[in-house]
Protein backbone atom coordinates (compact mmCIF):
# COMPACT_ATOMS: atom_id res chain seq x y z
CA UNK A 1 0.00 0.00 0.00
CA UNK A 2 2.43 2.62 0.74
CA UNK A 3 5.11 1.55 -2.18
CA UNK A 4 2.06 1.89 -4.29
CA UNK A 5 1.37 5.30 -2.91
CA UNK A 6 4.95 6.09 -2.74
CA UNK A 7 5.80 4.87 -6.78
CA UNK A 8 2.50 7.38 -7.95
CA UNK A 9 4.15 10.24 -6.27
CA UNK A 10 7.59 9.77 -7.62
CA UNK A 11 6.15 8.95 -10.82
CA UNK A 12 3.87 12.63 -11.10
CA UNK A 13 7.25 14.20 -10.15
CA UNK A 14 9.54 12.19 -12.45
CA UNK A 15 9.53 14.50 -15.42
CA UNK A 16 11.21 17.32 -12.92
CA UNK A 17 13.65 14.55 -12.06
CA UNK A 18 17.07 13.36 -13.80
CA UNK A 19 16.46 9.94 -13.08
CA UNK A 20 14.20 7.44 -14.58
CA UNK A 21 13.41 3.39 -14.38
CA UNK A 22 14.80 1.42 -11.81
CA UNK A 23 16.24 4.58 -9.73
CA UNK A 24 12.69 6.06 -9.56
CA UNK A 25 11.59 2.46 -8.30
CA UNK A 26 14.05 2.61 -5.90
CA UNK A 27 13.60 6.05 -4.82
CA UNK A 28 9.76 4.65 -4.20
CA UNK A 29 10.89 1.45 -2.40
CA UNK A 30 13.07 3.97 0.03
CA UNK A 31 10.73 6.27 1.01
CA UNK A 32 7.59 3.75 1.68
CA UNK A 33 10.49 1.79 4.11
CA UNK A 34 10.83 4.95 5.83
CA UNK A 35 7.59 5.74 6.38
CA UNK A 36 6.92 2.41 7.57
CA UNK A 37 9.47 3.47 10.68
CA UNK A 38 8.48 6.72 11.02
CA UNK A 39 4.41 5.71 11.22
CA UNK A 40 5.66 2.87 13.94
CA UNK A 41 7.06 5.73 16.13
CA UNK A 42 4.12 8.43 15.57
CA UNK A 43 1.11 5.50 15.72
CA UNK A 44 0.51 7.21 19.12
CA UNK A 45 -0.20 10.48 17.34
CA UNK A 46 -2.75 9.24 15.17
CA UNK A 47 -5.78 10.48 16.67
CA UNK A 48 -8.82 9.32 14.28
CA UNK A 49 -9.27 12.86 12.69
CA UNK A 50 -9.09 11.17 9.32
CA UNK A 51 -9.27 7.35 7.89
CA UNK A 52 -5.79 5.72 9.17
CA UNK A 53 -4.71 5.34 5.32
CA UNK A 54 -5.18 8.72 4.41
CA UNK A 55 -2.86 9.67 7.24
CA UNK A 56 -0.22 7.19 6.91
CA UNK A 57 -0.48 8.51 2.97
CA UNK A 58 0.35 11.72 4.27
CA UNK A 59 3.97 10.91 5.40
CA UNK A 60 4.68 8.78 2.32
CA UNK A 61 4.01 11.87 0.24
CA UNK A 62 6.31 13.64 2.43
CA UNK A 63 8.88 11.46 2.53
CA UNK A 64 9.14 11.16 -1.31
CA UNK A 65 9.37 15.49 -1.01
CA UNK A 66 11.82 14.99 1.22
CA UNK A 67 13.84 12.49 -0.87
CA UNK A 68 13.83 14.53 -3.73
CA UNK A 69 14.71 17.14 -2.10
CA UNK A 70 18.20 15.51 -1.05
CA UNK A 71 18.30 14.27 -4.43
CA UNK A 72 18.35 17.62 -5.96
CA UNK A 73 21.02 18.36 -3.18
CA UNK A 74 23.23 15.85 -4.24
CA UNK A 75 22.88 16.44 -8.09
CA UNK A 76 22.52 20.46 -8.01
CA UNK A 77 22.11 21.74 -11.46
CA UNK A 78 22.68 25.22 -10.14
CA UNK A 79 25.01 26.59 -7.15
CA UNK A 80 23.16 27.61 -4.44
CA UNK A 81 24.34 31.21 -3.88
CA UNK A 82 25.19 31.95 -7.56
CA UNK A 83 23.30 35.35 -8.29
CA UNK A 84 22.96 35.72 -11.91
CA UNK A 85 20.17 38.57 -11.84
CA UNK A 86 19.59 38.02 -15.49
CA UNK A 87 17.48 34.87 -15.35
CA UNK A 88 14.88 37.53 -13.13
CA UNK A 89 12.85 38.47 -16.09
CA UNK A 90 12.49 34.40 -17.29
CA UNK A 91 11.37 33.53 -13.86
CA UNK A 92 8.45 35.44 -14.08
CA UNK A 93 7.48 35.47 -17.63
CA UNK A 94 8.65 39.40 -18.65
CA UNK A 95 8.73 39.54 -21.91
CA UNK A 96 12.07 40.35 -23.45
CA UNK A 97 10.81 42.95 -26.73
CA UNK A 98 9.05 45.18 -24.16
CA UNK A 99 11.85 45.24 -21.81
CA UNK A 100 11.37 49.21 -21.75
CA UNK A 101 8.24 48.66 -19.65
CA UNK A 102 9.49 46.48 -17.19
CA UNK A 103 13.33 47.30 -16.62
CA UNK A 104 12.76 50.38 -13.58
CA UNK A 105 10.79 47.66 -11.98
CA UNK A 106 13.24 44.77 -11.84
CA UNK A 107 15.67 47.58 -10.66
CA UNK A 108 13.67 48.77 -8.07
CA UNK A 109 13.40 44.73 -6.58
CA UNK A 110 17.18 44.23 -6.91
CA UNK A 111 17.66 47.39 -5.50
CA UNK A 112 15.00 46.63 -2.77
CA UNK A 113 16.45 42.89 -2.30
CA UNK A 114 19.71 44.82 -1.63
CA UNK A 115 18.59 47.10 0.33
CA UNK A 116 15.89 45.60 2.67
CA UNK A 117 16.13 42.17 3.11
CA UNK A 118 18.30 40.95 5.75
CA UNK A 119 21.12 38.44 5.08
CA UNK A 120 18.88 35.56 5.43
CA UNK A 121 15.94 36.68 3.38
CA UNK A 122 18.30 37.32 0.57
CA UNK A 123 20.50 34.17 0.56
CA UNK A 124 16.93 32.45 0.44
CA UNK A 125 15.09 34.92 -1.86
CA UNK A 126 18.64 34.29 -4.02
CA UNK A 127 18.31 30.44 -4.03
CA UNK A 128 14.53 29.83 -4.60
CA UNK A 129 13.83 33.13 -6.80
CA UNK A 130 17.12 33.35 -8.81
CA UNK A 131 18.60 29.88 -8.87
CA UNK A 132 15.54 28.02 -8.91
CA UNK A 133 16.67 25.60 -5.76
CA UNK A 134 13.76 23.71 -4.54
CA UNK A 135 12.59 23.97 -1.24
CA UNK A 136 13.04 21.51 -0.09
CA UNK A 137 16.53 21.27 -1.20
CA UNK A 138 17.21 23.78 0.41
CA UNK A 139 16.12 23.07 3.97
CA UNK A 140 18.70 20.43 3.39
CA UNK A 141 21.81 22.83 2.78
CA UNK A 142 20.77 25.09 5.65
CA UNK A 143 20.00 22.73 7.87
CA UNK A 144 16.65 24.12 8.92
CA UNK A 145 12.80 22.47 8.22
CA UNK A 146 10.37 23.78 5.40
CA UNK A 147 7.83 26.07 7.75
CA UNK A 148 11.48 28.21 8.95
CA UNK A 149 12.35 28.74 4.91
CA UNK A 150 8.64 29.46 3.87
CA UNK A 151 8.11 31.87 6.72
CA UNK A 152 11.65 33.77 5.91
CA UNK A 153 10.71 34.08 2.24
CA UNK A 154 7.12 35.30 3.09
CA UNK A 155 8.67 38.34 5.22
CA UNK A 156 10.97 38.88 2.11
CA UNK A 157 7.54 38.96 -0.17
CA UNK A 158 6.05 41.45 2.24
CA UNK A 159 9.38 43.31 2.96
CA UNK A 160 9.94 43.23 -1.34
CA UNK A 161 6.23 44.70 -2.15
CA UNK A 162 6.37 47.37 0.49
CA UNK A 163 9.66 48.40 -0.82
CA UNK A 164 8.19 48.48 -4.47
CA UNK A 165 4.81 49.63 -3.60
CA UNK A 166 6.01 52.90 -1.53
CA UNK A 167 8.14 53.38 -4.75
CA UNK A 168 4.92 53.42 -6.92
CA UNK A 169 5.79 50.01 -8.68
CA UNK A 170 3.15 47.94 -7.16
CA UNK A 171 -0.37 48.39 -5.57
CA UNK A 172 -0.06 48.43 -1.85
CA UNK A 173 -0.96 45.16 -0.42
CA UNK A 174 -4.79 45.76 0.81
CA UNK A 175 -5.14 41.88 2.94
CA UNK A 176 -2.25 43.25 5.11
CA UNK A 177 -5.25 45.75 6.70
CA UNK A 178 -7.40 43.04 6.87
CA UNK B 1 3.68 39.91 -20.97
CA UNK B 2 2.45 38.17 -17.79
CA UNK B 3 5.88 38.99 -15.84
CA UNK B 4 4.12 42.04 -13.50
CA UNK B 5 1.12 40.08 -12.79
CA UNK B 6 3.48 37.01 -12.25
CA UNK B 7 5.74 38.96 -9.93
CA UNK B 8 2.39 40.74 -8.45
CA UNK B 9 1.07 37.18 -7.18
CA UNK B 10 4.57 35.98 -5.93
CA UNK B 11 4.80 39.13 -3.54
CA UNK B 12 1.24 39.23 -2.64
CA UNK B 13 0.82 37.48 0.95
CA UNK B 14 -1.89 36.26 2.74
CA UNK B 15 -1.92 37.01 6.37
CA UNK B 16 -4.09 33.83 7.02
CA UNK B 17 -1.25 31.70 6.13
CA UNK B 18 -1.22 29.39 8.81
CA UNK B 19 2.60 28.33 7.50
CA UNK B 20 3.97 24.81 6.23
CA UNK B 21 4.00 23.34 9.94
CA UNK B 22 0.46 24.15 10.79
CA UNK B 23 -0.72 22.91 7.08
CA UNK B 24 1.34 19.86 7.25
CA UNK B 25 -0.21 18.91 10.42
CA UNK B 26 -4.03 18.99 9.23
CA UNK B 27 -3.26 17.83 5.79
CA UNK B 28 -4.74 14.36 6.14
CA UNK B 29 -8.00 16.19 7.70
CA UNK B 30 -8.26 19.04 5.03
CA UNK B 31 -7.27 16.53 2.03
CA UNK B 32 -10.55 14.37 3.30
CA UNK B 33 -12.38 16.97 3.69
CA UNK B 34 -11.74 18.23 -0.16
CA UNK B 35 -12.04 14.55 -1.11
CA UNK B 36 -15.97 14.55 0.13
CA UNK B 37 -16.84 18.12 -0.95
CA UNK B 38 -17.19 19.22 2.07
CA UNK B 39 -16.70 23.26 2.15
CA UNK B 40 -12.49 22.34 3.13
CA UNK B 41 -11.74 26.20 2.13
CA UNK B 42 -14.28 28.10 4.62
CA UNK B 43 -13.35 25.86 7.44
CA UNK B 44 -9.50 26.51 7.33
CA UNK B 45 -8.65 29.41 5.33
CA UNK B 46 -5.71 29.94 6.48
CA UNK B 47 -4.42 26.64 4.93
CA UNK B 48 -6.66 27.02 1.82
CA UNK B 49 -4.15 30.53 1.97
CA UNK B 50 -1.32 28.57 2.69
CA UNK B 51 -1.74 26.05 -0.23
CA UNK B 52 -2.00 28.24 -2.73
CA UNK B 53 1.13 30.31 -1.59
CA UNK B 54 3.38 27.50 -1.26
CA UNK B 55 4.38 25.03 -4.27
CA UNK B 56 6.27 22.35 -1.68
CA UNK B 57 2.75 22.38 0.36
CA UNK B 58 0.79 22.45 -2.17
CA UNK B 59 1.90 19.77 -4.06
CA UNK B 60 2.01 17.52 -1.19
CA UNK B 61 -1.59 18.46 -0.84
CA UNK B 62 -2.18 16.92 -4.44
CA UNK B 63 -0.44 14.09 -4.57
CA UNK B 64 -2.47 13.15 -0.92
CA UNK B 65 -5.87 13.97 -2.35
CA UNK B 66 -5.00 12.01 -5.60
CA UNK B 67 -4.24 9.21 -2.95
CA UNK B 68 -7.21 9.30 -0.97
CA UNK B 69 -9.09 9.96 -4.33
CA UNK B 70 -7.49 6.67 -5.75
CA UNK B 71 -8.70 5.10 -2.57
CA UNK B 72 -12.12 5.87 -2.91
CA UNK B 73 -12.17 4.49 -6.84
Amino acid sequence: MLVRIARSEVRQRAPRLRITGPELDDLAYQAAADTLVAISGKLGQFRGESRFTTWAYKFVIFEVSAKIGRHFWRHPSVLFDAEDWDRLPDRFGFDPARQAEWRDLLAALHRAVDEDLTARQRAVFVAIVLNSVPLDTLVIELGTNRNAIYKTLFDARRKLRAALAANGYVGDDLSRSS
Amino acid sequence: MNGPSELDRFLRTDPRDVGCAQAMEMLHIYAELVAAGDPAEQRYPGIAAHLRACGPCGEDFEGLLAAVRGEEH
